[in-house]
C-alpha cells in the first residue's frame, strides 16, 4: 500500500478528571475585597451549611478546559465533512465584530434613537437576506431552523385562517429535513409522507397524486438532504398553488445555492435560513443560533413582530398588525448570529457569496467524482454542496459505516454524517464545504481511499478505531438509556 | 451486523415492506419489528407508543423507534383500534433488540382482516430480504 500522508498524529493528551474530582479545601481563583458596606442579614431559610461547589484555583480551571478542549476536534481543528450540517470555516472578522461592546453590550429595552446602529443592522440583514433569497419580507426572530419551520406553519396556518380555508395537511418527502414534519405537527398539521423517486427527487405526480383541498401545502427542503437540487420545484409548486396550497422551503442548504436560485421564482411562499450554518456562526455545541424567516410581499402581514423599518432617517422597530403571528422570540432574536451574518455578507459582497456557493459544490462534486469507484454512491447523479455513499461494498468484509468513521477519526478527520439520510443503506454523507482547498480534499481522498482498502486487508483496524484518541467507542447505548447528567 | 442466514423470522406472522410484523388469528392482533429491523436500527432507546384507544388506518404512523443510529417511524400493518401497548418496553427498549418477536409493541382489534391478505407471508418477506 502506498503511503499516504494523514493529518492525525498522537501527541501527549492530559488526563483529566471531573472539576468535583479536583482542587482542594480553601483553593481560590480571586479574592474579594473586604466589604465597606453594612452586612445584612440573610432569611436563614436561603442559607445552608455546605455548597456542593468544586474549590479551585485560577489554573486548575483553566487547564481543566484547555485539557478537554484537546481531546476535541473542530472546524479550526481540520476538516469537518459533517453533511447536513454546513460545518464551514467562520472568519474571525467575524466573532470580532459580534464583540463589539456598543453592539454586544446593548440593552434590548434601550429607545429606538439610542441603539440606531444596532436598528440598522437588523434592518440591512433583513433587506440582504430578502434579496439572496427573493422573498421580500423577513422576520430575524425565530432562534434557529426548527423554529422558523415552526413560524412558518403558523403563518401557513393565518394565511389559511384568513381565507377561511380549513386545512388539516402537509406534505413532506423523504429527502427533506427531519424536523419538517415535527415543525408541522407542533402546529397542529398532520405530516404526510411523500416518497422521493428513483433519482432521489421528489416526483411532480407524486405531488399530484396526494395534494388536495385539505391540504395547506407542502414543505421542501431544496438542495434536499441527498445533497439533491429538485429539478421539478417549479411544476410541484404550481400544483400546489393550483389547489390553494403554499409551499415551504427549508433553506438549511442555502450554502449550495446563494445567489444561484431565486426562491421566488421557483414558487416558494416562506423560507427560513440558517444563518448559523451558512452565514458564519460556529455551531454544533447547541447554540446559539438563529433561523431568519423570509416571506412573499402576500405573507407579510403575518409575519412576527417587531421588525425593524426605516423611516426617513431614523430606524425604529414597527410593532406590526393584528394579522401578526405574534412573537415567537424575547426582543430581537439572537442578536449576536445576527451580527456575523451581516459582517459575513458585508465582508463577501454578493459576487464571493456566489463564489463560495459555486465552491462548495465543486468541491462536493470532486469528493463524489474522485471516491465513486472507491465506494458506491447512493444516486451517480450531479449533487450539489454534499454526496451521499452507501455501505454497499463495506459489507462484504464484515466492515460497517461507523467503523469507518471512527478509523477517520484515528487519521485526523471529523467523521462525515452517518447513517443519514435513512433512504440510503449505511449512508456516509460528506459536506466538504467550500473552506477546503484542493490539497487538503486530496489529502482527504487519499486517506479514505486508503481506509477502504483497510477494510479488505485488515478490518479489524477499523473494527477496534479510534486507537489514538484520549477515549475509545464511547457506550452510546448506556448514555441513551441511563444517562447521567450531574456533575458530582 | 447479523448475515442472512443469521436472521431470524416467526413463521405464522404477515410482515410490511417497512419490516413491522402482525400475528394472525385471534380478535387482537400483535404488532412488532422483524429481526432484520431490530438488527439494521441497532440497540433501540426508546419507544414512542401511541396511546390506547386510538385508531389508526392500514399504513399510518403510530409510533416511533430511537436507536443509537436514527429514529424510525412505525406504520400498522392493518388499520384498527390500539388496545394495548406494551407498557414493559418503557423501562426496557432493548427488549425488542433481545427477542424481536415477543416483543410486542402494541395490541390492536383490527377494523378489516381482510387487510391482512395484502401483507407478506414469512415466505414471501424472506424473499423480498433476499432481493
Amino acid at each position: 500500500m502506498s503511503a499516504v500522508t494523514i493529518p492525525g498524529a498522537s501527541g501527549i493528551i492530559q488526563n483529566e478528571p471531573l472539576l468535583w474530582e479536583k482542587g482542594g479545601k480553601g483553593r481560590r481563583g480571586m479574592c474579594v475585597p473586604a466589604s465597606d458596606v453594612p452586612v445584612a442579614e440573610l432569611p436563614a431559610a436561603l442559607c445552608r451549611d455546605e455548597l456542593d461547589f468544586p474549590e479551585l484555583s485560577e489554573v486548575d480551571v483553566v487547564r481543566h478546559y484547555t485539557r478537554l478542549s484537546q481531546w476535541n476536534f473542530g472546524v479550526d481543528s481540520g476538516m469537518y465533512p459533517l453533511g447536513s450540517c454546513t460545518m464551514k470555516y467562520n472568519p474571525k472578522i467575524n466573532e470580532k465584530v459580534a464583540a463589539t461592546p456598543a453592539l454586544a453590550a446593548a440593552h434590548p429595552m434601550l429607545p429606538d434613537e439610542l441603539v440606531q446602529g444596532s436598528l440598522q443592522v437588523m434592518y440591512e440583514l433583513q433587506s440582504y437576506l430578502a434579496a439572496i433569497t427573493g422573498l421580500p419580507a423577513v422576520t430575524l426572530q425565530p432562534a434557529a431552523g426548527a423554529h422558523g419551520e415552526l413560524t412558518g406553519m403558523l403563518i401557513f396556518a393565518a394565511w389559511h385562517k384568513s381565507r377561511d380555508s380549513r386545512r388539516t395537511k402537509i406534505l413532506i418527502p423523504d429527502t427533506a429535513h427531519g424536523t419538517n414534519p415535527a415543525s408541522a405537527a407542533l402546529c397542529g398539521f398532520k405530516p404526510v409522507p411523500i416518497r422521493s423517486g428513483p433519482e432521489g427527487i421528489l416526483e411532480v405526480a407524486a405531488v399530484e397524486a396526494a395534494m388536495d383541498e385539505e391540504t395547506a401545502g407542502i414543505m421542501i427542503t431544496n438542495p434536499n438532504t441527498l445533497g439533491l437540487f429538485e429539478t421539478r420545484i417549479r411544476e410541484i409548486a404550481e400544483i400546489v398553488h393550483a389547489k390553494g396550497g403554499l409551499v415551504y422551503g427549508d433553506g438549511a442548504n442555502m450554502n449550495a445555492v446563494m445567489g444561484i436560485i431565486d426562491a421566488r421564482r421557483c414558487g416558494v411562499d416562506v423560507l427560513h435560513l440558517n444563518l448559523h450554518k451558512t452565514f458564519s456562526t460556529p455551531h454544533g455545541g447547541g447554540g446559539p443560533g438563529a433561523g431568519p424567516l423570509c416571506v412573499s410581499e402576500e405573507l407579510a402581514r403575518f409575519l412576527p413582530a417587531p421588525r425593524a423599518v426605516r423611516d426617513g432617517e431614523l430606524y425604529r422597530l414597527d410593532w406590526g398588525g393584528p394579522d401578526s403571528v405574534g412573537r415567537v422570540h424575547a426582543f430581537h432574536g439572537n442578536v449576536s448570529v445576527l451580527l456575523r451574518a451581516y459582517a459575513y455578507i458585508r465582508t463577501m459582497g454578493p459576487a464571493n457569496l456566489k463564489k463560495a456557493s459555486q465552491l462548495a459544490v465543486l468541491n462536493a462534486a470532486y469528493i463524489k467524482e474522485r471516491l465513486k469507484g472507491t465506494l458506491p454512491l447512493a444516486y451517480d447523479r450531479p449533487c450539489m454542496h454534499e454526496c451521499v455513499f452507501s455501505d454497499a461494498l463495506l459489507q462484504e468484509h464484515k466492515v460497517t459505516t461507523l467503523d469507518v468513521a471512527k478509523r477517520l477519526i484515528d487519521c485526523g478527520y471529523h467523521p462525515p454524517t452517518i447513517y443519514f439520510p435513512l433512504v440510503v443503506h449505511g449512508a456516509i454523507m460528506i459536506e466538504p464545504t467550500e473552506t477546503e482547498c484542493k490539497a487538503d480534499i486530496d489529502q482527504f481522498i487519499a486517506v479514505l481511499e486508503q481506509i477502504v482498502g483497510e477494510a479488505a486487508e485488515n478490518p479489524e483496524l477499523l473494527r477496534q478505531a479510534p486507537l489514538r484518541t484520549k477515549v475509545r467507542r464511547l457506550d452510546e447505548t448506556l448514555a441513551a438509556r441511563q444517562p447521567c447528567l450531574c456533575g458530582s | 451486523m447479523k448475515e442472512f442466514d443469521e436472521l431470524l423470522f416467526n413463521e405464522e406472522f404477515r410482515y410490511t415492506e417497512e419490516h413491522e410484523w402482525v400475528s394472525v388469528g385471534g380478535a387482537e392482533l400483535m404488532v412488532g419489528i422483524s429481526d432484520y429491523a431490530q438488527d439494521q436500527l441497532g440497540d433501540i432507546v426508546f419507544v414512542e407508543m401511541p396511546e390506547v384507544g386510538a385508531t389508526f388506518a392500514r399504513g399510518e404512523q403510530f409510533g416511533t423507534l430511537e436507536s443509537v443510529k436514527a429514529v424510525s417511524e412505525l406504520y400498522l400493518p392493518v388499520g384498527g383500534e390500539v388496545v394495548a401497548v406494551n407498557e414493559a418496553l418503557g423501562d426496557s427498549p432493548e427488549l425488542i433488540n433481545q427477542d424481536p418477536y415477543g416483543a410486542w409493541i402494541v395490541k390492536i382489534k383490527p377494523s378489516d382482516t381482510a387487510e391482512l391478505e395484502q401483507l407478506l407471508n414469512a415466505e414471501s418477506y424472506r424473499n423480498m430480504l433476499r432481493g
